[in-house]
């Protein structure tokens, strides 16, 4: 470890904070439909829309209505991926001359793809054709990030209404999202990203021939427009199998800071998005902070732990300051320290290293935060949005405690509300204990894995974990392009994604209707020092606890084995 | 449910054109324009104009006047349209085996000098382009009596090819092999 590691942590944390911080004033004047500067330009797409597709943007709609034009929306996009990526060899576009997919990969590819998890069971480069890329990946990276945003925007204002009815309009959430924050801010990135090196290409790849005489196929795509929303929509599905570890997704440290810093920032700008339309900015400061303890502690601990001894270095002799298998050169530990945290902090999954190959408990704490329900920041607006019903159960507990009335942000949380931000919350546990402990059992499972023993089980365990909670990284040692691989990795990821939607958006209904309190002297303050400690225990107990039966077979067991092997030595 | 069929029907349409064909192709059409050479994959070419790789992707080296790349879990190896890592975990048997087995060549090439991590440890993509300062002074020698050349000068084509740090703390020192291969090729044609 040195200072230069550390500069590097805490400037590529910080700074997408920074930058969230002024594109939340911007996304919040985008949700509540006030004048923006791109008016001039983007007022004409966005109302051709609303008349081509038949909607008033000014009806709001009641939560039932809300959640079923979003259902359906995303019913729509997953039949459309899944047809193109069926169809794809006999579709235009396609320099490659790569067949359809199989059945359950594009059934698994759709959902993933639709559920912003962007898990891959493929390596792009040997899979997907310019146009199912370009089509319908590029396509879902835009549209399911701007449909997690519209679950915050709508749960903003039912804590903003007095005795209202409707949550707003989800087609106007959609397209405004889109058209005024994704689309602009992707085609600005994508230009930067080709001027520093990113290829952007509708040729399938050259053949090099080699200083040393042999010939080299290097693949080439579209690389730097789909890289882009890839980042900002907090996707994470690369173009090609290594993702951001490719130099062509990731070619200096320069797009590796500008590329980690695009993963967060959307996400933090939602936040402050959320506390500017609720006009609670003191409150969203402190949700804020609380994130950002731990997304800092999370990075320095991988860091910690990636400048620990590795075994094979330590066996063969060489030098074992830095875990370097899996590794860029030009990256180290600080820069794969800092996005491992950021990526699975938020719901990213994009990943400049491969996580398989970190020290056990680095890669112990990257599942770790995903198992916190994906708030540090989380995806565009889900993040925030479960951040708030985590701050819903802190309130809530600390009324236990002390006798006070349960209230947030002027709301009063009665039964009701607890109950849907407990199921909000449970799906991921269900899904990802659920599913691994059968698949630790089944012969047709196990089949897919790399490793026995501990590291196995990290597989498994983090298959799940990244499918749940949407984030879409993973411990990439095991052969998921298998049937039960697939499907249960897809009904991991719909669950993770639809329920807490669901649930948020049924909370969103509840309080919109009721009145809007002033604080009392009875009301716990939500905005100092005592309730970010809260905020942080409640996460970390009702996030984290269930798992640590389960990490201590995995990364923790094996984080030991590492210890006795190069003590051995 | 039904009333919302239409528009989730049209706005998919229309975002499909829109995103999925009118984005990507606007920024192509841009990065084409203003960017060729990196758009088209920041290829490299010799006098004749064949491309001989791409200053971002690494290329097999073997030879003894060459600087060697990292080791690579891409395909059979560097290959740069099947890129991937090892996955293997930090106690995989395959791993610590392939580790000891390099050490032990390089340590014949260099006796006596601490090996870099680079030189064993395979990268996230396996088309890693760069290595470590450390690794590529670490094959001076061996290059410097293949070329018939002393070693200082080959030291001196490594330093010039070296990178830091942006800014002093963003990234890590590294080398180009590609480009330090070309620049040898260049200073020290073969047989001379």
């Amino acid at each position: 470890m040195n200072w230069q590691g550390w500069a590097e942590i805490a400037l590529t944390l910080g700074l997408a904070v920074a930058i969230g911080w002024p594109l939340g004033v911007f996304m919040s004047r985008v949700w509540n439909g006030e004048r923006t500067w791109l008016d001039p330009v983007l007022r004409p797409f966005e109302a051709f829309f609303y008349t081509a597709c038949g909607v008033d943007p000014k009806k709001s709609q009641s939560w039932h209505s809300y959640a079923g034009a979003l259902l359906a929306f995303n019913l729509v996009g997953f039949l459309v991926v899944y047809g193109v990526l069926r169809l794809q060899g006999v579709l235009p576009m396609n320099p490659q001359g790569f067949p359809g997919l199989s059945g359950h990969l594009a059934f698994n590819t759709a959902i993933s793809f639709v559920t912003n998890t962007n898990w891959q069971s493929y390596a792009g480069e040997s899979t997907m054709s310019t146009l199912s890329q370009m089509l319908v990946l590029t396509t879902q990276n835009f549209v399911s990030a701007a449909t997690g945003a519209t679950i915050a925007a709508a749960l903003a204002r039912a804590f903003v209404a007095n005795r209202g009815e409707g949550v707003g309009n989800f087609w106007a959430d959609l397209i405004r999202t889109t058209l005024y924050v994704l689309l602009p801010a992707a085609f600005v990135l994508a230009i930067v990203l080709v001027a520093l090196g990113l290829p952007q290409t509708l040729s399938a790849g050259v053949t090099a021939h080699t200083l040393e005489g042999a010939d080299q196929k290097i693949s080439l795509y579209a690389v730097a427009s789909q890289e882009a929303i890839k980042q900002l929509g907090i996707n994470g599905g690369g173009i090609f199998n290594a993702n951001s570890a490719h130099p062509f997704e990731n070619p200096t440290p320069l797009t590796n800071l500008i590329t980690a810093v695009s993963i967060n920032v959307l996400g933090w700008a939602a936040f402050f998005a959320f506390g500017r339309s609720v006009l609670a900015k003191k409150d969203v400061r402190a949700l804020v902070i609380a994130a950002s303890i731990l997304l800092f502690a999370a990075g320095a601990g991988i860091y910690a732990t990636e400048t620990q001894p590795a075994p094979a270095q330590v066996a063969a002799g060489v030098d074992a300051s830095v875990n370097m298998e899996g590794k860029e050169t030009r990256f180290g530990a600080p820069a794969t320290a800092a996005w491992a945290a950021m990526t699975t902090g938020a719901s990213n999954g994009s990943v400049n290293g491969m996580h398989s190959s970190l020290m056990p408990l680095g890669g112990g704490i990257a599942m770790f935060l995903m198992h916190l329900g994906e708030i540090l920041p989380g995806g565009i607006g889900s993040g925030i949005a479960i951040m708030v019903v985590m701050a819903v159960l802190a309130v809530f507990v600390a009324g236990l405690m002390v006798g006070r009335t349960p209230e947030y942000l002027g709301k009063k949380i009665e039964a009701r509300e607890v109950q849907l931000s407990i199921l909000a919350v449970l799906a991921i546990p269900v899904c990802v204990l659920g599913f691994s402990g059968v698949a630790a059992v089944l012969p047709e499972a196990l089949k897919g894995l790399m490793h026995n023993g501990p590291h196995g089980l990290s597989e498994i365990l983090y298959a799940y974990t990244s499918g749940t909670a949407n984030n879409g990284s993973a411990f990439a040692g095991l052969t998921a392009n298998a049937p039960w691989w697939d499907v249960t990795l897809a009904i991991a990821m719909a669950v993770g994604r639809f329920a807490p939607i669901v649930a948020v958006l049924a909370i969103a209904g509840s309080l919109v209707a009721k009145p809007k309190l002033a604080p009392s002297a009875g009301t716990l303050p939500t905005h100092g020092g005592l309730f970010v400690g809260l905020l942080i225990g409640v996460i970390l107990i009702l996030g984290g606890l269930q798992f640590f039966p389960a990490l201590a077979l995995g990364p923790i067991v094996e984080h030991f084995q590492v210890l006795a092997a190069v003590a051995g030595h | 449910m039904f009333s919302h069929l239409r528009p989730a029907l049209v706005s998919m349409g229309l975002f499909t054109a829109l995103l999925g064909l009118g984005y990507p192709l606007a920024v192509t059409g841009v990065a084409q324009a203003a960017f060729p050479a990196q758009a088209n994959g920041s290829l490299v070419r010799d006098a004749r104009g064949t491309v001989v790789g791409s200053a971002l992707i690494a290329q097999a080296f073997t030879r003894a006047e060459y600087l060697h790349p990292r080791p690579s879990a891409a395909g059979n190896g560097y290959d740069a349209s099947a890129s991937s890592g090892s996955n293997m975990g930090p106690l995989n048997d395959k791993l610590i085996e392939r580790e000891k087995t390099d050490a032990a060549a390089l340590r014949t090439e260099n006796p006596g000098v601490v090996i870099p991590a680079d030189a064993v440890a395979t990268s996230g993509s396996g088309l890693d382009p760069e290595v470590s300062p450390e690794y590529a002074r670490f094959q001076a020698a061996r290059i410097a009596k293949a070329r018939g050349v002393a070693p200082d000068q080959v030291q001196a084509v490594i330093a010039g090819q070296t990178q830091g740090r942006l800014w002093g703390f963003v990234g890590q020192p590294r080398v180009n092999v590609l480009a330090v291969n070309r620049a040898l090729d260049a200073r020290f044609p073969k047989g001379g």
